[in-house]
């Protein structure tokens, strides 16, 4: 017999569970659709050294989407693989963020858009590390560290585009115009991240909103780079409204597995 | 050995050492070194292109140091490299063959000698 608190306990745990599922799942989502534009510049890069940092970054950004995924597919119990929810869910399924799934464009937008999610990821691993869940504190505390040398990187070439030549200056500020309307996203919080975060299981978005622009202003201002007054803002990824570049991409990622499905080499 | 690449009329100089290291976009030559480990020394790994000394670091990072290589890295300008010239080597190295009695393997060790 298991007394009414037990039974109480154990479907608070269930619903931290599919409520955790949603929130692991959105953060893998993040990683596995940059990780995929990122690899867009494979051969493609403004020179081989940066290339290879591309990709490297790119590799590391999937590495966390497949723990990610693979925790995820655990929570959710239903036998789901990493696979099975990177290549069988379509456009409304993903949760990630606007931001990520926005185009390559020149090398000073990927740079502007991995700057903006560096600094976000920085400050949200950095506050994941403390979860009470043991697997979401230990993927943090690995994503950290690669996270902290991506913003090193994208902030080191931020400072060198805007105060570079007239060409690179123009192309950042036009980058940071076109992209800033994304960022407002990663802080919204909504009712799953409120539960989490008062189960001490994840983090509220909203809270890493002031850390994060301290620190990306102070990068923008050395840069000579201004920040848009645009207080216009585009959301939805969170619930699955994308923007028409997601479709296009999913297509081109997903189509191998949804061809010849379960097909590995 | 020196060899003599054809070049149009309009193509900038390709010789890197005319130009300081510099090659056409204006990027410098870097020499990597990598410590493997605490207690080694710096060891020649290779070279890059890069535009100053911190983006040179974080490619040499990428680049060289992907499976473990090292704890710690140096970037140095090619530049600022004096190398000996190959047509010296002779000059230079040669004379060492004939001095064994450089090399402590030359002296015998009297018996008497104790922890040695």
């Amino acid at each position: 017999m298991t007394s009414r608190s037990e039974t109480a306990t154990s479907c608070h745990r269930e619903e931290h569970r599919q409520l955790l599922f949603r929130y692991v799942l959105a953060h893998a989502d993040d990683n596995l659709i940059l990780a995929q534009r990122l690899s867009g510049w494979i051969s493609r890069a403004p020179d081989l050294e940066e290339d290879i940092a591309m990709a490297n970054i790119a590799l590391d950004l999937l590495g966390r989407a497949r723990m990610l995924l693979d925790y995820a597919g655990q929570l959710e119990g239903r036998d789901r693989s990493e696979d099975d929810l990177a290549m069988f869910r379509s456009e409304r399924e993903f949760t990630n963020l606007l931001l990520v799934e926005q185009p390559n464009g020149d090398f000073a937008h990927t740079m502007v858009r991995q700057f903006l999610y560096d600094a976000y990821q920085t400050a949200l691993w950095k506050s994941l590390c403390g979860s009470a869940d043991a697997t979401l504190a230990g993927i943090a505390g690995k994503a950290i560290k690669e996270a902290r040398y991506h913003l090193r990187h994208s902030g080191t070439w931020l400072l060198r585009l805007g105060r570079g030549t007239e060409e690179s200056h123009r192309r950042t500020q036009r980058a940071l115009e076109g992209l800033w309307r994304f960022t407002a996203e990663m802080f919204e919080t909504s009712e799953t991240d409120r539960k989490l975060a008062g189960a001490g299981l994840g983090v509220e978005p909203a809270g890493l909103q002031p850390g994060w622009e301290r620190g990306v202003e102070k990068v923008f201002c050395e840069a000579g780079l201004q920040i848009p007054n645009d207080r216009f803002a585009r959301s939805g990824g969170r619930s699955g409204f994308h923007t028409e570049h997601l479709g296009l991409m999913l297509a081109e990622m997903q189509w191998m597995q949804r061809a010849y499905p379960g097909m590995q080499w | 050995m020196t060899y003599s690449v054809p070049r149009l009329p309009e193509e900038p100089d390709p010789d890197l050492r005319s130009k300081g290291s510099r090659r056409v976009s204006g990027w410098l030559l870097w020499e990597v070194f990598i410590r493997p480990r605490r207690g080694l020394h710096h060891v020649h790994a290779g070279s890059l292109h890069a535009p100053d000394g911190e983006i040179a670091l974080q490619s040499a990072r990428d680049v060289y140091t992907r499976r473990g290589e090292g704890v710690s890295l140096w970037v140095v300008p090619s530049s600022e490299i004096t190398s000996s010239d190959a047509a010296d080597a002779a000059s230079l190295f040669d004379p060492t063959s004939e001095k064994p009695f450089r090399d402590a393997t030359f002296y015998q060790v009297p018996d008497e000698v104790e922890w040695l």
